[in-house]
């Protein structure tokens, strides 16, 4: 019986030392983490600001899609939300819609919760679709650290593969001074089936409001 | 003799003032070149590089660690700068303000640049880009470590003394 209490408070005080270790470790954010360029990319069903959940799988006619992980609240994502909403009319009728996704945690950011997404998405006037990863299931698994964090991926047979991860373009300051237009470029790579040129690009944007763990 | 006193007290006061706004630090604009400089100089203080923002919620959150890190590491070795993503056009009316409010004596910097993918990689190759962000480069550039991430309450001193050891 003795034996038995001392093995079990042994135990004890090793899981309370693993415990201890982890919570002590630190847990940095890297890059590498989610989805790479050619990676499969996962499909997802979230809700739009208009009620209705939506699929990648939902448009069986599009040929990929330009996925912008942003919110109502960054400085970065307000100065590009007029470019994301040009985007989706230029794309959008040749086969690359965009989806919006904000999945920043409201309790963080109070003014990026599900009410407030519907007022942006009105007040604005977006002709794309603003989802709400509530759950960051979505932003985990693509790997999105900022906004905005821009996503193309494109079919090819029945996946969805990814061809571009990084910046809209590089001024966020004036759109009028852009000289690189990532997104537009390697979209319009993939339509004239060429291999995309620059696939990968950084840019200094908001940290995700990530729950706490 | 009523008046002397008089004079020499409005004197006194007006040195007074001279000395606390000369305290103020002005924030210079500066571009990834300048970043660039800071980062290599050679030095034989600990640099703490803390990229950040205004309109940055976590940053903003986590800058009190920094600013008691700087209080109390600063006469042993630490040269901590305040590397600003705050737009040019807010200088005057938001960055400036903040700095003064909060009395922040640590170098302060607004670095204001476009092209931001030609940069972050050679800041850091780990850097997506988001921040708050933290660079840290032992003295004689013998090593360095960067965090992407905002510090939970009272981890910046312990991975900082962690680091320098």
């Amino acid at each position: 019986m003795m034996k038995k209490n001392l093995l079990l408070a042994f135990g004890l005080v090793a899981v309370a030392a693993v415990l201890f270790a982890s919570g002590n470790k630190e847990v940095i954010v890297s890059s590498t983490d989610g989805f790479g360029v050619g990676d499969k990319a996962s499909d997802f069903n979230l809700i739009n600001v208009d009620g209705k959940k939506i699929s990648m799988s939902n448009y069986e006619s599009a040929k990929g899609f330009i996925i912008v992980f942003t919110c109502n609240t960054c400085p970065f994502s307000k100065m590009y939300e007029k470019r994301i909403d040009q985007l989706n009319q230029k794309y959008e009728p040749k086969g690359f819609p965009v989806l919006a996704i904000n999945s920043n945690d409201k309790s963080k950011q109070p003014g990026d919760s599900y009410e407030e997404m519907i007022k942006r998405a009105k007040d604005k006037n977006y002709s794309f679709p603003y989802l709400y990863d509530e759950s960051q299931s979505v932003v985990t698994a693509y790997g999105a650290t900022r906004t905005p964090h821009v996503y193309v991926v494109s079919k090819k047979s029945a996946e969805l593969v990814v061809s571009y991860i990084g910046a809209i373009d590089d001024n966020h300051k004036d759109a009028n001074a852009v000289s690189k237009k990532y997104v537009e470029d390697a979209v319009d790579n993939l339509l004239e089936g060429k291999p995309v040129k620059t696939t990968f690009t950084k840019a200094i944007g908001c940290t995700i409001k990530w729950k706490e763990a | 003799m009523k008046q002397a006193f008089f004079y020499s007290l409005v004197s006194l006061f007006a040195l007074c003032l001279f000395v606390s706004t000369s305290r103020a630090q002005s924030i210079e604009i500066i571009k990834y070149k300048d970043l660039a400089q800071i980062i290599s100089s050679e030095s034989d203080q600990n640099k703490v590089i803390n990229f950040w923002a205004t309109w940055c919620r976590p940053c903003v959150k986590e800058l009190p660690q920094f600013l008691s890190l700087y209080e109390k590491y600063n006469t042993e070795n630490l040269e901590l700068t305040l590397v600003s993503f705050d737009f040019a056009e807010d200088l005057e009316t938001k960055l400036k303000p903040f700095v003064e409010r909060k009395k922040i004596e640590a170098k302060v910097y607004l670095l204001d640049e476009t092209d931001y993918n030609s940069f972050i990689d050679k800041v850091d190759p780990s850097w997506s880009g988001a921040i708050p962000a933290t660079l840290m480069i032992a003295k004689g550039n013998s090593k360095r470590k960067f965090v992407e991430k905002e510090f939970s309450e009272n981890e910046l001193e312990k991975v900082y003394l962690n680091f320098i050891k």
